[in-house]
């Protein structure tokens, strides 16, 4: 998500850099670049107005005086207006401070309610929580077996007995403190805004509910339809945060930027992937970072560390330094990035990487195929390559159903980054990666 | 992708992280994770078709988009209503329209598109009033629309025809499905569905209660089963009964999943060795769907070739202008529109009445 929107802000701002003084016209320019380019990532019109028409006071009004240049200061201020528009600091889940919290997911048919009622308990309960899923959504043939089917798969209890959703949230409370619960999420059906009928239901099932948090479950391919969306739901129950789904997708994000603005409330969390860890905690200025191109390092570093353990991050850090680094230490930190999710996600995080490797799917196959390759060869093989003859590569080549080329080109190019590592730890980067912060 | 690249980039995030580490930049301690990852079973008994019972819907008067949408449009005032109320074409007559298209999701390069051509016209005709601009931009979007081959769904006698229906995660594929097997065992036509949707639960078509509801029989397997199994039982099962139309429901993709997408050209393969069978293969799209969609039709596209799209969730406050992207870059015409989620909430897609409901 919001790569198209990066990009876009790159071109813009590297014609700005070349540029010395701006005066009012070159704003106008910068700021039409930056309308075409937010419209394009479907943010809502009305917000895009109100987001040009601050920054271009704010860039219009900008002292001269400043040690930033001209460029630098619009990308600070676009930055900085960015953030605000994707919802400040982080936002947090209000917890009830008498057990159980309540959460309410809310929102369309085929948003992903019911996948991020179970994300959301699965993300609780490894932070601690005991939750209660409830399948308040009636609508959907299979839609309570399916939160049941995910409830047992992360060891989370599903309640669903009543016949109406009113019935079923009621009896829910009533099994939370029988379970001891300190959290309950309730998925509802998905509904339109323009249904009165169905958004009076959820009137009721709020009212017998009395969540803690309300959320909007929005689809990151939403397009302008997403902040009537927004408003009428906020109307009705009244939202107190949004979790944004399916954004391992390459759709433009604009909902993101529009909903937040709209109704005020802060986008909670995103669902990055199938899987159902695929779960993490919105954070406005990383994402603002990414979509400008800075990259977004503290959640590498977070998911690294949730990946690595530290004695062994240390090891790795002094064979790479030393250039000691085998084979089978290759793979095991393989094996342990693979853990930090999805590598296209990944990849998305490093700050300054080209757009065309940002832009080209990374194919896990090949990295499976490493894989694979590795694993056929025998342990003295892994620690020293160089034993590696015809015989031996055309063995490591069937057992791993490759060719003895692929063999081949896996150990050129592992040694190829053996000499890379060397020169990293002496400090110097090779050409077209960023400066490590050594 | 190169695999050369790909381990670059490994060792590069792998060396990233395990200086920053130990660098120890200030951060929260681990936590401690143990979390179960998707598992998917084994296939085991080979599916089994069931017996319709319930009786079709007869096929009455069909419902009309212009019925459907009614209600929403008239909650919205237009800026359009508004606009033609004035009495000269000016700057502020092109700004509106141009932002009427927009926020009927119609994306900028079209609407830049249509703007230009309708500005010309404007000029050449001499057009005087904001009413009558916007009544040729609805003429210009028409006759687009008009120009685009058949709409409707192809289903030759004498055979088994399949319509496969393809699309991402949650746009209706399956609630669409329930509605045409409705209708076309109303005009009297056999027909079987596939359940290849093996990774929602159970795998089932409609959930309990839902499959006697249609009265069509569903060929299914265990979750997490091989979808090409189901669809090649089905079409065995099509051709031993001489069903006349087999709807192949698959598991909701995102179109940026490489191993996803080639799997249904998998799907797609396993069809077409029942040669001249595979007669549509439909595309799902959420009419809330933004400028997304486009990128989702070409990769659908790209992958297994889409004859027609279904715009569902037009009852909503979208109004799908997404899909005059899809049909003049693709050239894949809508043919079919839902418009609730009942049987009959399914509607022939009529260029008129799509533009009037654009900007209602």
């Amino acid at each position: 998500m919001f790569d198209t929107l990066s990009d876009r802000f790159d071109g813009i701002f590297q014609r700005l850099r070349s540029r010395g003084r701006l005066g009012d016209r070159e704003v106008d320019e910068v700021a039409r670049e930056i309308r075409i380019a937010l419209l394009e990532a479907d943010v809502n019109v009305s917000v895009v107005k109100s987001f040009i028409a601050r920054v271009k006071e704010r860039a219009q009004g900008a002292e001269v005086t400043t040690s930033l240049s001209p460029a630098q200061q619009v990308i600070k201020i676009v930055h900085e207006e960015l953030v605000t528009t994707l919802g400040g600091s982080t936002g947090k889940l209000a917890m009830s401070s008498k057990p159980p919290t309540v959460v309410m997911l809310a929102g369309l048919q085929g948003s992903g309610k019911t996948t991020a009622a179970a994300k959301l308990a699965r993300h609780l309960q490894a932070n601690g929580s005991r939750v209660l899923l409830v399948g308040a959504d009636l609508q959907r043939p299979a839609a309570v077996e399916q939160l049941r089917v995910l409830g047992d798969r992360i060891g989370v209890p599903v309640f669903s007995e009543g016949r109406d959703p009113v019935k079923v949230t009621k009896g829910a409370l009533k099994q939370a403190d029988r379970l001891g619960s300190t959290v309950v999420v309730v998925d509802t059906a998905g509904r339109l805004q323009v249904d009165a009928a169905l958004m009076d239901e959820l009137r009721r099932v709020g009212k017998v509910a009395q969540p803690d948090d309300t959320l909007l479950v929005v689809d990151a391919m939403t397009g302008q339809e997403a902040v009537h969306v927004a408003e009428a739901f906020d109307e009705a129950v009244g939202l107190d945060g949004v979790v944004l789904t399916k954004i391992d997708g390459d759709a433009r994000g604009g909902a993101a930027l529009s909903v937040k603005e709209v109704i005020g409330k802060p986008i909670l969390f995103a669902g990055t992937g199938e899987k159902i860890e695929d779960f993490e905690p919105f954070h406005p200025d990383r994402m603002a970072s990414r979509i400008l191109g800075m990259g977004d390092v503290l959640t590498l570093i977070e998911k690294a560390e949730e990946a690595f353990d530290k004695e062994e991050a240390q090891e790795a850090e002094a064979k790479l330094r030393k250039g000691e680094m085998t084979l089978e230490d290759f793979l095991d930190q393989m094996r342990q990035v693979r853990k930090m999710g999805p590598l296209q996600n990944l990849v998305g995080m490093l700050p300054g990487v080209p757009k065309e490797l940002r832009q080209t799917e990374v194919d896990e196959g090949e990295l499976a195929k490493v894989e694979a390759i590795i694993c056929s060869m025998t342990p003295q093989e892994r620690r020293r390559p160089a034993l590696i003859n015809g015989s031996r590569r055309l063995r490591i080549a069937r057992g791993s159903g490759t060719t003895a080329q692929d063999v081949n080109s896996l150990l050129k190019q592992f040694k190829t980054v053996q000499q890379l590592m060397r020169q990293m730890s002496k400090g110097k980067m090779p050409k077209g990666l960023p400066q490590l912060p050594v | 992708m190169s695999g050369a690249t790909a381990v670059l980039i490994l060792v590069g995030i792998v060396a990233l992280a395990a200086f920053l580490i130990v660098l120890g930049v200030g951060l929260s301690r681990r936590a401690q994770r143990g979390e179960p990852t998707v598992a998917r079973p084994e296939v085991s008994a080979p599916p089994v078709p069931e017996a319709p019972s319930a009786p079709a819907v007869p096929p009455a008067a069909r419902p009309r988009l212009r019925d459907r949408l009614a209600k929403t449009r008239a909650v919205f005032s237009a800026p359009l209503q508004a606009l033609t109320g004035r009495d000269r074409v000016d700057d502020e007559t092109w700004d509106e329209v141009e932002e009427a298209l927009l926020r009927a999701d119609v994306g900028v390069a079209t609407t830049g598109q249509l703007l230009e051509a309708l500005r010309g016209a404007a000029a050449d005709l001499r057009a005087s009033e904001p009413a009558e601009v916007v009544e040729m931009l609805k003429a210009q979007l028409v006759a687009q629309l008009d120009g685009a081959t058949d709409r409707s769904l192809t289903l030759v006698d004498g055979q088994t025809n399949v319509w496969m229906f393809v699309g991402v995660n949650g746009v209706g594929k399956t609630t669409a499905i329930a509605k045409l097997a409705q209708r076309e065992r109303g005009e009297g036509h056999s027909v079987m569905l596939a359940a290849a949707d093996t990774v929602t639960p159970l795998g089932e078509l409609l959930g309990g209660g839902g499959a006697e509801r249609v009265g069509a029989p569903v060929v299914r397997s265990q979750e997490g089963a091989d979808p090409g199994s189901v669809v090649f039982d089905a079409m065995s099962a099509a051709q031993a009964r001489g069903a006349d139309l087999v709807l192949v429901d698959t598991a909701g993709r995102l179109h940026t999943k490489v191993n996803l997408m080639e799997e249904l050209k998998k799907l797609r393969r396993i069809v077409e060795r029942t040669p001249g069978a595979l007669q549509e293969m439909l595309l799902v799209i959420d009419a809330t769907t933004g400028q997304n969609g486009l990128a989702q039709a070409r990769q659908f596209a790209d992958a297994v070739d889409v004859t027609g799209v279904v715009l569902t969730k037009l009852d909503g406050t979208a109004r799908g202008g997404i899909v005059l992207a899809i049909e003049a870059e693709l050239g894949i015409p809508v043919k079919v529109v839902g418009v609730g989620e009942s049987a009959d909430d399914l509607v022939p897609f009529d260029p008129v009445e799509f533009v009037d409901a654009l900007f209602a």
